[in-house]
This record gives structure tokens, C-alpha cells and sequence, in this order.
């Protein structure tokens, strides 16, 4: 009754049951009451390591190797016993750092690193690919077996059996369907299958119950008991061998080599960790799970002895595999019921297996290979999407279909020369490269992104070139040429001997040397400098536990109009809005509005992200929004440079400054300046208003006393009168040298330019003078003052030169002996003329002051008594009119001997440029003093 | 006994007309034409009152006044400051240094003798 028809039926039947379950236990999660938040399910559910392995694997192992079957189940009770704060120091780390894989796990601890989760996914599904194809294998015989039911007859080998007809295919994609139902039907933030857990859980208890009662119906159905079976299989030489511990040194060293495997495979299998580390509900359930998985270990390998001697006893050696003894043995005495549950129990072991090992390899391939190169390639616009979330379950459907897709190629390709026990090996020994990282990673601060990534890969490659490649090689899919004789033929590089490493199994010699490479490198490179800053924050974080990982790690802010909108493409808006929502509640907000833009805000958005797309993944995403990177060195490099740039800016501003002081300094100077010039014009006008007050208060006196007093005699009132007349004069023409000094000064004077013979002008200012010098008896004589002594002058200024020198001389000369001469003679170039007295001279100091406006100090006194007839501004007018000719003034004198003033002037015949063109050169903005007038300046 | 004046400037027609002034008036006249002349007509005629022109050669009328007032044989003698510099700041040094009163030229003859009057009684 065991047709095809009821086999597949049941199949289906129980799948169908298992997905109800997992429905439901799906929709009990999203009312708020888990069906998982349970010690004995969280125990049950890591039955999940027990796969046809076990459930087939262990008789086979059994009889072939007797209790070498048990290190195993060994190493996890170790490591569950002994080292439960391992487990439990990684599913609080993974907790608080939102891990969501093994992927995600080794990359968030070297500083979120793309590239080492890429690297941990790909040996993670290199590994275990051939664990899987075991699976496959498995089920597939198993049906195989079953479906040639009453007869017992072993499966053909794969390759000798058509694609289309080999079971093993349709096995791959009825699993690959179902994974795809069971873990991508909506993408979850905390990367957790409430229901897929819930289904592990039963099939652990169903393939508990299938291998239970097979060995309940072989020790009391066939036999009367364990002891009676013992005693038969010790009376049989061929199988009393199996019960011998280890036949060789070589096999305690395997023993110990595949306790240690087992340990790492129950922790760092990509399934193991999804169930052990991401689906746990409460790190409390470990408690219990500490004793309850290994003691659900001791249960499933109860019988495996009892049932492995049995079918040695039962079946002729070599006509039934012993992979196959738990199915054949109830097979062989007609118990049907009993063969389809273990055909079930078979079933939920693989089915097991490839659903949650598929899940977890999917989110690993899709947040840690797939995403990461699909946001770096800008074509795709990914980055700018609105709603990633279908592209994510795409991609992990994808995955699963490849998964299972590879597992089947590997069962077709090296499925047939290795035992089932021998393939599990091989994925426990990629598996085991995972260990320098994640335990290194969790207890050691030290360690570097380039030491994982290093480290992994040189495992990887030992591992590949060890194990990988041999296994192909014996299943004729490569030249095997290299096994025996080295790659290149170099003997050293024996893939299974390795530098001449002999004595082990291949196993052992493959961890040997794959995890000293590790190992050594990954101390080693990671040794070769200091964890940068981001390296060293992660690693605070997983080695300093928990309790450490106090800030989010973010520097900068962002809001919840930047992170909701970004949460939502990758998790869809409205999940993304319930979490956040959620978020709000746990601060005791009303509702999402009144999130603060904080850096906690943004560490839960990635937390949240991290879920869906791993923390590599999600870390560059919130970046990308926070546009604020935590601090890495790098940014202490920029951070270095801006400073510089300040620097730069200071010395910038300095000098500006500087600039600015020294104009402020140029500004106080000319202020300085104008001052000064503004002090000299109030001398100069006060200095004016006493020259025009002298001689005003000279008539207002004489004025007022003529009109008071009309009866004053005549002769007084007479030179009363003539004083007034002489005073009015003096103030007249004070007035008018003011004037003229200050047109000249100011450059508006008129000129009136001509060849001008100074003789002539001489000769015309001693004539109008005559009188004067008579008067006072003062002889003037002239020297060398002939015609032809030609410049180019304004003839009147010139003669108002000559007439001032001449009265100045007269003035200072005693009456009667006074002697004046004038010389004028020339050189070749200039016109010389010097008027000389025989006054008292002038004072060395005086010499020059003489010059100045209305030179009035006490040493000048005593050539200038006779102040009516003089200005004090004579001159100043003569030198500013010879100096506007491009001549010179000035005065020689010993004193006592009398005084000479000479002026020269540039011929005519000798200059040709220095000369004013115009006749008319006004010019404006001329100080009162130092600028003289003329384009000589 | 009349009052004794003794009057110092460089400028001639301002003494001309000063001496007549004061003769008119009935005081008893010297004449100084510059600040050491001035110093020393001080201590020879002895004035009761000195008309003091500032701008002279020889010595200002500034140094001859502070001179005047660090004699205590001179300390009673009155000092009028005549000057045509009639800046604040000349006016207030010239008081400072102990002048009685300060004209401005050109000045009113009738305010002058009445000053000089006011100062003498």
C-alpha cells in the first residue's frame, strides 16, 4: 500500500501541516501573543541541528565506525554545557546591534564592513551547499527506498539516473517552494520567522518520535532488548569490531578534531545562529536550553548503536547502505505505519534544515552580496527608489531557488562518492573558518576588519584547496592527478598531505592547516596596526558587552521626515511607520510627530534598517540621509584639514589685519597731516588777522581822539590825519599781498609768460625807487647788468621782485652811508642777479625763516624795526614767483657786513621744457605752504 | 599826585596815539619799544599801571609780564594787555600770568581809559 501516490500524498500532507502551523503561529506574533516565547520551544527549535545526518547519518556512521558516530552530539553538549556564556554573550551583542546573520554579525563587528559580510556570505554558502545537496540526497533516497516498497533496493547512483527522473530535482524545488512560502512572504524589521520557528520546533519533535519508535520496534519488536542485541552483535567478529572505541591513534586525534567542528558548526552554521541567536525571543530561554538541547541530543542518539548492530545482524554485509538501516529495518519486517513515519521523520529532518540553513543563507546573499553592489551601482537608481521592499523579497526568493539550485548540482556532481556523514563534514570544516572572527571578535579588541578579512579568506582558500576541490576531484568531476601527486606536481602541495603532513584524516589535516592560516593571520594582520576609531567602537561594543554599547554611535541628527520615508523603502511605509510608532511609545511620546530629530532617533533607524538590509547595508543608507559619518579616521583627517583650512583663514585674517593696521597707521598719519596743515592755516589766519589789526587799531585810535577832542591844535590833527592815511595805505596793501600770496600759493595766480631781459627789468624797478632811495640818502649802484640776459618770466612779477629786494635793502641800510649795488650776470644756462646792502646782515639761524609768512619772532627783530613798511610777506611772494620760473631765492649774509639776496633764473636760450606752456596755469588743490608753485615739484 | 603809565609796543603810530591818550588824561608817560626796554623802565619809572603789547621783539609781552610779577618790588603795579591776537586761549594766559585786564585791538579809546581809571582807583 506504500505507493508513489501515498508517499507523495503524505509529503505533502505533512508540509501542509507543518506551513498551517506556521501560519498560525504567525498570526498568534502579530496579535502580541507569541507562541514561541517558550524555553522547551527555543530548545526544540535547535533540534534543527539534527538533520538526515542524524536522522540517517548517525546508523551509517555507527556501523561503520561504532561510537564514532557520538562526537557530534558531543561537541554541542560541550559548548551548551560549558561555554552557555558564549552563546549568551552573542545574542545579547546581536540583540542590542540588531545582527541578523553571521554575515551581519562578523561585518557589524570589524567596523560594519561591506566587504567581510560579503566574504563571510560567500564561504557561508560555499560551505554549506554540500550540506544541503546531503539533504537532498537523503530525502531523495529515502523516497527512492520507500517507493520500491515491499522490495528492498538501493537507489542508483545520480548520475546514472536521467535529470527528468531523478527525484533528487523535484525534492530541490517542492523545498525550494516551500522555503520561499515559509521565510520570504513578508520581509520582517527584526529579521525573525515566528512561524518558522514554530514549525522547527514540531519537526524536531516528529523526527524525535520517528527515530524513537524505530528504535523502540528494533531493540523490543525485533529483539528482546538492548542487552540481547549487544550479545548477538558480540558473538558476530565482523560487527563486535563497531563496538570497540577507536581502532587507531589516528582516530582519537578525529575524535577530538570532530568535537571541536561539531562545537563551532552548533554556533556558527548560518541555521544554527538564525535559531539560536536571531530567533531567540529572550536570552532567559537559554537558560533552559543549556540542558534541554543536549539532553534532546542524548534522546535522538539513543538507539543509533542498537539500530546500527541490528541492521549489520539483519542484513548481509554490502547489500544495504547503513545510511538507509532506520528505513530499511521496518521496511524489512512489513511495518508499514511505522516506515512512513520514518519516511516523515526523514522529511522534517531535511525539510528542517533547508528551510531555516535557506532563509538565513537568502537574507545573507541579499543584505550582504546583492545589496551592497545593487546600491553601488548608480544605473540602477536603487538609491533613489521609493520602495525597495518587493525588490528585497525578490532577491531573497531568488536566492533561495540558487541555494537549493547549487545544492542539487553538488549532489549531482560529488553526491555519490561520499557518505552522508563524510559531505556534513565537509560544510562544518568552511563553517569552523567562521571561529577566529566571531570568537576572536567577541573576547578580543584587538582584531581588524583586515585581520578578519584576511584571516577568513586564507581559511576559505586551505579549506577549498583541502577538502573543496578533493571532493570533486573523487567524484571524477576534476582530474584527481593532484591529490595523489600535488598541484604542479610538486609533491608539498599534496591537497590531503600538505607539506608533507601525513597521520591524519582528511578532515583533521584540512582544520589543521585552514585554521592555522586563520588564526595566524588574523592575529597577525590584525597586529599589524591599531584599530581605527569605527573598528574600535564596534568592538567596545561586542567584547565590551551590552551594557557598554551606550551612544548609537552618530554624531549628527536626522528626522523623522528623513528616516521614516527611507525605513519605508526597504521595510514598506506602513511596517516602517508601526516601528517607528512602536519607538515613539517606548519614549513616551504620543505618536510619531513628536520625535525628536536626535542622534537615539537615528540609532533606532538603523537599528531598524539594519533588520531588513544587515548593518552594513543599513549604516551607508542612514549615512546617505544623516550625511554625517560616525567618526572614523578619515573624518579625523578632514576634521584635521578644516582646522588647517582655519588656520590658513587666520594667517588669512592676520595678515588683513595687519593690512588694516598698517592703513590705519597710513590713516592716522595723513589725519596727522591734515591737522597739522589745518593748524598751520588757523597760524596763518590768526597771524593775518594780527597784521590787518595793527595798523586798524592805530586809525580807530587817532579817529576817536580827532573826534572826541575837535579842538586838537592843527598841527596835531594834521599828522594825526597823515597817520591814519599812512595806516589805511599799509592795510590796503597787506591786503592786497595776502591776496596775492594766497592766488599764488593756490596756484590760481595769472601768468603772463615772455622773453624777458632782466636788465631792462632792473633798470625799470631802480627808476621807480629813486625817490625813496634819495630820500633816505642811499646810493644804488649797479654791476654787469647788460642787455641780453634773456628768460622766460612774467615781466611784472618779476619787477615786483626786484622792487621788494630793493625797498627790503633800502629798509636796513643806515641813511646817508647806505650803499645798495645790483648784479646780474649769467652762465650759459642761467641768469644770476644778487642785490647787496651794507645793513646789518642777517643771522646764520634767520636766514631761512626770513622766507616764511610774516616773520615775526624775536630774533628777526632787529631787521625789521621799521614795521609800517614792511608785510613780512615780501619775501615769501618774490621766492614762491622765482621758484614758479624754475629759479631759486635766496639770502647770503656775515653779519655786521651787510646782507645779499640773489635769485637765479634759467636762461632762455639754455631751457626748453621746465617752462609753463600755457599763460595761464591754474591749479587746484595747492596747499598754503609746502607745495611751491610751478612744475618743478 | 597823578598816576603813572608806562607804555609798551613796537608799533610807533600805536604809541603815538597811546601817549596822547594818556597824557590827555593827566598821567605821567614812559614809552617802551620792546620787552627788555619794558623791564627796564619798570624798575627805573616805577609805574602805577603798564599797557603791555604782547607781539614784540626782543621779549613777548607774556615774558615780560610773568617778570614783572616775580618782582615784589613791582607786585602793586596794574598790567593791561593790549593785543590784536584775540584768541581765548591768549587771553586766558595772558590773566594766568597775571595781567589785570585784557584789550583787544583795535580797541575803544574810552573803554580803555575807563579800564585804566576803573583799575587806578
Amino acid at each position: 500500500m506504500l505507493q508513489g501516490w501515498v508517499i507523495v500524498l503524505a509529503s505533502f500532507l505533512y508540509l501542509g501541516v507543518l506551513f498551517a502551523i506556521a501560519w498560525y503561529a504567525d498570526r498568534r506574533a502579530d496579535l502580541g501573543r507569541s507562541l514561541i516565547a517558550n524555553p522547551v520551544v527555543y530548545a526544540l527549535s535547535l533540534g534543527v541541528y539534527c538533520t538526515t545526518w542524524t536522522f540517517y547519518g548517525s546508523v551509517g556512521r555507527a556501523a561503520a565506525s561504532g561510537i564514532g558516530f557520538l562526537p557530534i552530539y558531543l561537541g554541542p553538549t560541550l559548548l551548551f554545557a560549558l561555554a552557555g556564556f558564549i552563546l549568551h554573550k552573542m545574542i545579547r551583542v546581536a540583540k542590542t546591534n540588531r545582527i541578523t546573520s553571521i554575515a551581519d554579525f562578523v561585518a557589524s563587528r570589524y567596523g560594519k564592513s561591506q566587504v567581510l559580510g560579503g566574504l563571510v556570505t560567500v564561504i557561508a554558502v560555499v560551505g554549506v551547499v554540500p550540506y544541503i545537496a546531503l539533504q537532498l540526497k537523503a530525502v531523495s533516497n529515502s523516497f527512492s527506498i520507500l517507493a520500491s516498497y515491499p522490495d528492498i533496493v538501493m537507489p542508483a547512483t545520480a548520475g546514472a539516473v536521467p535529470l527528468f527522473y531523478d527525484s533528487a530535482l523535484y525534492v530541490a524545488m517542492i523545498l525550494a517552494a516551500f522555503t520561499i512560502l515559509f521565510g520570504t512572504r513578508h520581509l520582517d524589521a527584526t529579521e525573525r520567522h515566528e512561524g518558522m520557528v514554530a514549525a522547527i520546533a514540531v519537526e524536531s519533535v516528529v523526527k524525535l518520535v520517528a527515530f524513537l519508535a524505530v528504535g523502540v520496534f528494533v531493540v523490543w519488536g525485533m529483539h528482546d532488548g538492548v542487552a540481547d542485541i549487544f550479545a548477538q552483535a558480540a558473538a558476530v567478529p565482523d560487527v563486535a569490531r563497531r563496538l570497540a572505541t577507536a581502532d587507531s591513534p589516528a582516530a582519537y586525534g578525529t575524535w577530538g578534531t570532530l568535537i571541536f567542528l561539531s562545537m563551532f558548526a552548533s554556533l556558527l552554521l548560518p541555521r544554527q545562529f538564525q535559531i539560536a541567536v536571531v530567533e531567540n525571543v529572550d536570552e532567559s530561554h537559554l537558560r533552559r536550553a543549556v540542558w534541554m538541547f543536549p539532553l534532546y541530543l542524548f534522546l535522538i542518539n539513543l538507539f543509533v548503536l542498537p539500530v546500527a548492530l541490528a541492521g549489520m545482524l539483519h542484513f548481509p554485509a554490502g547489500t544495504v547502505d547503513a545510511d538507509t538501516f532506520v528505513l530499511t529495518l521496518p521496511m524489512a519486517h512489513q511495518q508499514e505505519a511505522l516506515t512512513l513515519l520514518v519516511y516523515i521523520g526523514g522529511l522534517s529532518a531535511a525539510t528542517g534544515m533547508v528551510i531555516v540553513e535557506t532563509i538565513a543563507l537568502s537574507t545573507m546573499v541579499c543584505n550582504d552580496l546583492v545589496m551592497p553592489l545593487l546600491l553601488r551601482l548608480p544605473m540602477l537608481g536603487l538609491a533613489a527608489r521609493a520602495d525597495l521592499s518587493g525588490l528585497l523579497l525578490e532577491i531573497r526568493r531568488w536566492a533561495i531557488a540558487v541555494i537549493l539550485g547549487l545544492g542539487y548540482l553538488y549532489f549531482r556532481v560529488a553526491g555519490e562518492a561520499y557518505a552522508l556523514v563524510s559531505i556534513g563534514l565537509i560544510s562544518f570544516a568552511a563553517v569552523a573558518q567562521f571561529a577566529p572572527a566571531v570568537i576572536g571578535g567577541l573576547f578580543w579588541k584587538g582584531g581588524t576588519r583586515d585581520g578578519a578579512l584576511t584571516g577568513l579568506a586564507a581559511g576559505f582558500v586551505v579549506w577549498a584547496y583541502t577538502l573543496l576541490l578533493p571532493s570533486f576531484a573523487k567524484s571524477g568531476w576534476l582530474p584527481d592527478g593532484f591529490i595523489a601527486h600535488g598541484l604542479f606536481g610538486i609533491e608539498l602541495l599534496r591537497p590531503q598531505h600538505l607539506f608533507g603532513l601525513t597521520g591524519l584524516d582528511e578532515i583533521t589535516h584540512c582544520l589543521v592547516w585552514s585554521l592555522l592560516a586563520n588564526l595566524g593571520t588574523y592575529i597577525g594582520v590584525s597586529l599589524q596596526r591599531v584599530p581605527n576609531v569605527r573598528e574600535a567602537r564596534q568592538a567596545t561594543l561586542f567584547v565590551g558587552g551590552a551594557e557598554a554599547a551606550g551612544t548609537p554611535g552618530w554624531r549628527s541628527t536626522a528626522g523623522v521626515a528623513d528616516l521614516l520615508p527611507l525605513a519605508g523603502r526597504f521595510l514598506g511605509l506602513a511596517r516602517a511607520k508601526e516601528a517607528f510608532a512602536r519607538h515613539a511609545q517606548q519614549r513616551g511620546l504620543k505618536g510619531i510627530h513628536e520625535l525628536p530629530a536626535d542622534a537615539r532617533l537615528v540609532g533606532f533607524a538603523e537599528a531598524l534598517l539594519a533588520g531588513a538590509i544587515g548593518s552594513a547595508s543599513a549604516r551607508v543608507m542612514v549615512a546617505s540621509v544623516v550625511k554625517e559619518e560616525p567618526l572614523g579616521l578619515d573624518e579625523v583627517m578632514n576634521i584635521l584639514d578644516e582646522a588647517s583650512q582655519v588656520r590658513a583663514y587666520t594667517r588669512e585674517l592676520e595678515q588683513k589685519s595687519k593690512e588694516l593696521t598698517r592703513a590705519t597707521a597710513e590713516l592716522r598719519e595723513a589725519n596727522a597731516r591734515l591737522r597739522e596743515l589745518d593748524r598751520m592755516k588757523d597760524d596763518f589766519i590768526s597771524t593775518v588777522t594780527h597784521e590787518l589789526r595793527t595798523p586798524l587799531t592805530s586809525i580807530r585810535a587817532f579817529s576817536e581822539m580827532l573826534q572826541e577832542d575837535p579842538k586838537i591844535d592843527l598841527a596835531q590833527r594834521s599828522r594825526f590825519v597823515g597817520i591814519i592815511v599812512s595806516e589805511t595805505v599799509r592795510l590796503s596793501r597787506l591786503i592786497n599781498q595776502i591776496l596775492d600770496l594766497a592766488k599764488l600759493e593756490s596756484g590760481r595766480a595769472e601768468w603772463t609768460v615772455a622773453a624777458v631781459d632782466v636788465a631792462e627789468v632792473i633798470r625799470e624797478a631802480a627808476e621807480s625807487l629813486t625817490v625813496l632811495f634819495a630820500e633816505k640818502h642811499v646810493t644804488l649802484e649797479f654791476a654787469g647788468c647788460e642787455p641780453g640776459l634773456t628768460v622766460l618770466a612774467d615781466r611784472d612779477r618779476l619787477m615786483q621782485v626786484l622792487v621788494n629786494l630793493l625797498s627790503n635793502a633800502l629798509k636796513f641800510v643806515p641813511a646817508g652811508t647806505g650803499r645798495v649795488t645790483v648784479d646780474a650776470g649769467g652762465t650759459a644756462s642761467e641768469v644770476r642777479v644778487s642785490v647787496v646792502d651794507n645793513g646789518p646782515g642777517i643771522q646764520a639761524q634767520d636766514r631761512e625763516v626770513i622766507f616764511d609768512k610774516f616773520h615775526q619772532g624775536a630774533t628777526t627783530s632787529d631787521v625789521l624795526t621799521d614795521k609800517p613798511q614792511g608785510t613780512g610777506l615780501g619775501l615769501p611772494i618774490s621766492r614762491q614767483i622765482i621758484e614758479y620760473f624754475n629759479g631759486r631765492l635766496w639770502a647770503e649774509s656775515t653779519p655786521g657786513a651787510g646782507a645779499r639776496f640773489v635769485f637765479t633764473l634759467p636762461r632762455q636760450a639754455g631751457d626748453n621744457g621746465a617752462i609753463p606752456q600755457g599763460d595761464s596755469v591754474p591749479a587746484g588743490g595747492r596747499g598754503y605752504k609746502e607745495e611751491s608753485p610751478g612744475g618743478n615739484s | 599826585m597823578s598816576h603813572r603809565i608806562l607804555i609798551v609796543d613796537d608799533e610807533p603810530n600805536i604809541v603815538i596815539s597811546l601817549e596822547y591818550l594818556m597824557k590827555k588824561e593827566g598821567f605821567e608817560v614812559a614809552v617802551a619799544t620792546d620787552g627788555e626796554a619794558a623791564l627796564q623802565q619798570a624798575s627805573t619809572f616805577v609805574p602805577d599801571l603798564i599797557l603791555l603789547d604782547i607781539m614784540m621783539p626782543k621779549k613777548s609781552g607774556f615774558e615780560v609780564c610773568q617778570a614783572l610779577r616775580a618782582d615784589p618790588a613791582l607786585a602793586a603795579v596794574k598790567i593791561i594787555m593790549l593785543t590784536a591776537k584775540g584768541r581765548e586761549t591768549e587771553v586766558t594766559k595772558g590773566l594766568a600770568l597775571g595781567a589785570d585786564a585784557y584789550i583787544t585791538k583795535p580797541f575803544s579809546t574810552k573803554d580803555l581809559v575807563a579800564q585804566i581809571k576803573s583799575l587806578l582807583a
